[in-house]
C-alpha cells in the first residue's frame, strides 16, 4: 500500500532542462513525507506529477501498484499554494464543498469555519480560509493520499498551525498519506514522519536559471 | 549610529480604504489598512511581516502615492521631517523613494531588461547594473533578454537590481525573494543590508516570518491591515515575554519552531472590521475598553504598540 | 442626498437608451401600410411640420417609411445576430476543447472569413442564396461570428487552465459538467456583449447590401432601399430623402455601440470599479 514515483523522467518541453532524471520516491499509506527544497528545484512539479495533474516522459506514477485511475474520484488530491486559483470565483463556498459531496458536519467544526460564510463568494474571504474550503474539499472526497504544495506559505503562521493542526489529526484518523512540499525546515520538521531534500537527491533538478 | 530624533519615514494613522461594487449597485467601503503606525530610521531595514492578501502591498503604493482611483488616504506621512504630499510624492518616487514591486508584470514587456535597469539614471550606469546582476547570478546576456523570456526568480532579481541602481534613500522591497534560490535570496538581501548600513533605509515587505527574523533590524507586526507592534527583531528571538502585543504572542507559539499552538479565530475582513482594538475578538486578555475605541500607539520597552493591556 | 455611483448611472443611461430603442422598432412595427402609402399631391415636399422628414418622389412620408425601415432592419439585425452568436459560442468552444487539429481548422476558417471584406462576402452569400431575406439573413450570419468566436476561443483555452478546473476533473467530474458548471457560465457576459454589439454591424451591412441593390427587393421598406432610391433625387435637390433617413441610422447605429459598449465596462472586471 503505497504511492509511489517509479525512475520518472520529466521536463516542460524538449528544448527545455530535465527537471527529473530516473527520479523515484515511495510514501506509504499512514506516512507523512515532507519534501524539502528551496527555489527552484521542481518541488511543484513533483507534487504535480504525484497527483496526476502533469504525465511523466517516461516512468510511473503507481499507487498500490496499479497506475493512478483516469475517471472516477481520485485517491490522490493536491492542494495548491493560492487557494483563490483552485476555487472558483463565481461559485458560493458551499457549492464549492458540495462538488466533492455532502457537507461533512465534524470538518467543518473542525476547521473552524462558520456557517454564514458557505453562503459567500471567495472573494469575500481571506487566503486562510478559503484554503480551508480546498482541504476541507479535498478531505471530503474520501483521498488516500494528500498532497500539500506549499499549502501555508501564503498565510500567517497562526492559520497555518490552525489548518496544519486539523490536517494532522484528520489524517491520523483516517490513515492517510500526505507529501507536503515545503521550503521551511521548522515546519517540515513539524509535521513529518520523514523528510526528502530534494537538493541533496543525485538526480537533483536544474535550478532554473 | 543613528539618533532616535532623526527619521526618513513617518506614518501616523493611516487609513486606505476602497470603495467597492458589489453584486448590484451599492457600493461599500473596504478598509484595507487601519491606523497604521510606522517610522522608519536611517540605517535600518524595517520588515513588515503579516500574511499574503492582508493589504501590506497597499502600504507601498500609498507611500508612493501610486494607489488606483478608488482608494482613499486619510492620516499623515512625513519624509525626512516633511508631508509627504501627493506633488512631493510624485518628485520622488523612483529617484529618492524606489519600489521592488513584487509583481513581475511591473516590467515594460517591450523593453530590453538591461536598458530597462538602467531606468533614467544618466549617464547610464551600465558599469554598476552589470556587477548588480553579477552579484545576484544573473547571467550576462540577461540584459539582451526581454521579461517574457525571464523566470519568475530571474524577474524579481532584475526588479531588486533596478531599485538599487537609482540610489534612492529608501527602497520599498515588496516580497523581493520569492522564486530566488536560497543564495540568490541571501545575496539580494545581503545588497539592501550594505544599503542600510550605507545610511540608507529599507522597508521589507514579506509573508515569510522566518526572513524578516534574520535580516531585519525591527519588525512591524502587521495585523488586519494595522502593525499591532513594532520591535526590535532580537525581541522575537527570546520568546513572548520580550513580545508586547498579544498577537506577536501568539504568532510566536504558532509557529513550527516553537510550539505549533495557534489561537482560535480568524482575522476579520476588510468590509466587516470590529469598532475597537482589531485583534479585540480572539485577544485572551481583552478587556471592555478593547472594543470601545482603538487602542492608542504607546512605546513599551523600546517598540511600539497598539495595545491598552501590555506592560 | 445619496449621491448616484457611476455604475448606477451606467445603468441608468443604458436602460434609457434600451427603451428608446425599443420605442423605435415598436413605433415602425406598429406604422400600418396605409401610413406609407403614396399620393403624388405630395410628392417631393420638403421637411415640415406635417412630414418631418418630408416626403419622397411618390409622395410617400419619409419619417414613417424610415421607421418602418428601421424596424425591419432591425428584425434582420437581431436575427442574423443571434445565429452569428451562437455560431460563435459552438467554434469558439469547439476550437478551445477539441483536438490540435479542430483548433487548426477553425482558425484557418475565421482567417479566411475575416480576410474577405465583409460587404463582398454577404453579397456573395446573399446571392447564391436567392437574395431576399433569407439571403441576406444567411449572409449576415456566416460572416460576422469570427471575432466572437475567436474571443471566446481564448476565454475558453484560459478557463480550461485554471487549477480549479484541474480540480474538479480529480474529483471526478466529466468534461460535460465542468463544460456546463464552471466554462460557460463565465461566458456569459462575453456572449451578451459580443450579441450587443454585433448589432449595429449586422443593421449596417443589411443595409449597406440593400443599398446596392443584392438584398432585399425594392417593395421592401427597408432603411438600404430608401437610401438607395432617394440617390436618384438627390440631384433634383432632394436632400432631405437621403440626408435626414441616413443620419436617422447612424444615430441608431451609435446608440447600440453605445450600450454595448457601457455593458461591457460593467461585466468587464478591469472597468467594474472605476
Amino acid at each position: 500500500m503505497a504511492l509511489e514515483a517509479k525512475n520518472i523522467y520529466f521536463r516542460y518541453d524538449k528544448r527545455l532542462p530535465w527537471i527529473f532524471q530516473d527520479f523515484s520516491l515511495s510514501v506509504d499509506k499512514g506516512e507523512r513525507l515532507a519534501v524539502f527544497a528551496p527555489s527552484g528545484y521542481g518541488k511543484t512539479t513533483l507534487a504535480m506529477l504525484l497527483a496526476g495533474f502533469l504525465t511523466p516522459r517516461k516512468g510511473e506514477i503507481l499507487l498500490n501498484d496499479e497506475p493512478l485511475p483516469r475517471k472516477g474520484i481520485c485517491p490522490v488530491q493536491l492542494i495548491f499554494q493560492h487557494p483563490e486559483k483552485a476555487i472558483n470565483p463565481r461559485w458560493r463556498l458551499k457549492r464549492v464543498l458540495e462538488e466533492s459531496g455532502g457537507l461533512r458536519e465534524d470538518l467543518l467544526d473542525a476547521f473552524g469555519i462558520e456557517r454564514a460564510w458557505l453562503e459567500r463568494f471567495p472573494r469575500e474571504l481571506s487566503g486562510g480560509e478559503l484554503q480551508r474550503f480546498c482541504l476541507m474539499r479535498a478531505l471530503q472526497s474520501g483521498a488516500e493520499y494528500l498532497i500539500c504544495d506549499e499549502i501555508s506559505t501564503m498565510l500567517d503562521v497562526i492559520t497555518q498551525a490552525q489548518i496544519w493542526n486539523v490536517v494532522l489529526a484528520e489524517a491520523a484518523k483516517c490513515h492517510m498519506g500526505i507529501i507536503a512540499v515545503t521550503h521551511n525546515r521548522h515546519l517540515a520538521g513539524r509535521i513529518a514522519t520523514r523528510t526528502v531534500d530534494l537538493a541533496e537527491e543525485s538526480h537533483k533538478a536544474i535550478p532554473s536559471l | 549610529m543613528k539618533q532616535k530624533e532623526e527619521t526618513l519615514l513617518e506614518i501616523h494613522d493611516l487609513s486606505v480604504s476602497f470603495r467597492m461594487y458589489g453584486q448590484g449597485l451599492e457600493q461599500e467601503e473596504l478598509r484595507v489598512i487601519s491606523d497604521l503606525h510606522l517610522t522608519v530610521h536611517p540605517g535600518e531595514i524595517v520588515a513588515i511581516a503579516g500574511s499574503s492578501g492582508s493589504g501590506k502591498s497597499l502600504l507601498a503604493s500609498a507611500i508612493l502615492g501610486i494607489l488606483p482611483d478608488n482608494a482613499t488616504v486619510r492620516g499623515h506621512l512625513h519624509y525626512k521631517g516633511e508631508e509627504l504630499t501627493a506633488e512631493r510624492q510624485r518628485q520622488l518616487r523612483g529617484k529618492e523613494i524606489a519600489l521592488v514591486p513584487q509583481s513581475v508584470a511591473f516590467l515594460d514587456p517591450l523593453m530590453k531588461v538591461g536598458k530597462q535597469a538602467d531606468g533614467h539614471v544618466k549617464p547610464r550606469p551600465v558599469e554598476k547594473r552589470k556587477s548588480l546582476f553579477r552579484r545576484l547570478e544573473l547571467p550576462e546576456k540577461t540584459e539582451q533578454f526581454y521579461p517574457f523570456q525571464l523566470s519568475g526568480g530571474m524577474a524579481r532579481r532584475v526588479l531588486v537590481s533596478t531599485a538599487l541602481l537609482v540610489d534612492a534613500q529608501l527602497v520599498i522591497a515588496d516580497e523581493p525573494t520569492p522564486g530566488m534560490s536560497l543564495n540568490q535570496a541571501l545575496e539580494a538581501l545581503k545588497l539592501f543590508r550594505e544599503m542600510a548600513d550605507e545610511g540608507r533605509a529599507v522597508i521589507l515587505i514579506t509573508h515569510d516570518i522566518d526572513l524578516a527574523f534574520a535580516f531585519a533590524d525591527r519588525i512591524a507586526v502587521f495585523y488586519a491591515g494595522t502593525t499591532v507592534e513594532t520591535a526590535p527583531a532580537s525581541d522575537f528571538q527570546k520568546g513572548p515575554d520580550a513580545l508586547r502585543h498579544p498577537y506577536s504572542k501568539a504568532l510566536w507559539s504558532a509557529l513550527p519552531q516553537n510550539g505549533f499552538t495557534p489561537i482560535d479565530g480568524f482575522q476579520p475582513y476588510a468590509g466587516n472590521l470590529p469598532e475597537g482594538c482589531l485583534f479585540a475578538p480572539r485577544c485572551p486578555y481583552k478587556k471592555p475598553e478593547c472594543e470601545r475605541a482603538v487602542p492608542p500607539v504607546r512605546e513599551v520597552r523600546g517598540g511600539e504598540v497598539r495595545c491598552y493591556c501590555s506592560v | 442626498m445619496k449621491k448616484i455611483n457611476h455604475r448606477t448611472r451606467i445603468v441608468i443611461l443604458t436602460v434609457m437608451m434600451t427603451v428608446l430603442l425599443v420605442a423605435v422598432y415598436a413605433l415602425g412595427a406598429m406604422i400600418p401600410d396605409r401610413a406609407v402609402a403614396g399620393s403624388f399631391l405630395n410628392a417631393s415636399k420638403p421637411p415640415s411640420w406635417e412630414h418631418p422628414f418630408g416626403t419622397d418622389a411618390l409622395g410617400r412620408d419619409l419619417l414613417m417609411r424610415t421607421l418602418k425601415g428601421l424596424a425591419v432592419s432591425m428584425t434582420i439585425g437581431l436575427c442574423a445576430s443571434l445565429i452569428s452568436a451562437g455560431i460563435a459560442v459552438l467554434v469558439g468552444i469547439g476550437a478551445a476543447i477539441g483536438s490540435s487539429h479542430v483548433d487548426g481548422v477553425i482558425n484557418w476558417l475565421i482567417d479566411l472569413v475575416m480576410g474577405v471584406p465583409h460587404t463582398v462576402l454577404v453579397i456573395l452569400i446573399s446571392f447564391a442564396m436567392g437574395r431576399g431575406l433569407k439571403g441576406l439573413l444567411i449572409g449576415i450570419a456566416a460572416t460576422h461570428w469570427c471575432s466572437l468566436a475567436r474571443l471566446i476561443r481564448g476565454e475558453v483555452l484560459q478557463l480550461r487552465s485554471q487549477q480549479y478546473v484541474a480540480i474538479s476533473r480529480k474529483l471526478g467530474k466529466s468534461g460535460g459538467w465542468i463544460l456546463v458548471h464552471h466554462l460557460l457560465p463565465h461566458l456569459i457576459p462575453q456572449f451578451f456583449v459580443g450579441l450587443i454589439l454585433m448589432f449595429p454591424h449586422a443593421i449596417l451591412h443589411e443595409a449597406s447590401v440593400s443599398f446596392l441593390g443584392f438584398g432585399l427587393s425594392p417593395e421592401e421598406p427597408a432603411i438600404g432601399i430608401i437610401l438607395s432610391e432617394s440617390m436618384r433625387y438627390l440631384s433634383t435637390g432632394m436632400w432631405w430623402s437621403a440626408v435626414l433617413p441616413g443620419l436617422t441610422l447612424v444615430l441608431l447605429v451609435l446608440l447600440m455601440d453605445q450600450i454595448g459598449e457601457y455593458l461591457r465596462k460593467i461585466l468587464d472586471p478591469y472597468t467594474a470599479q472605476e
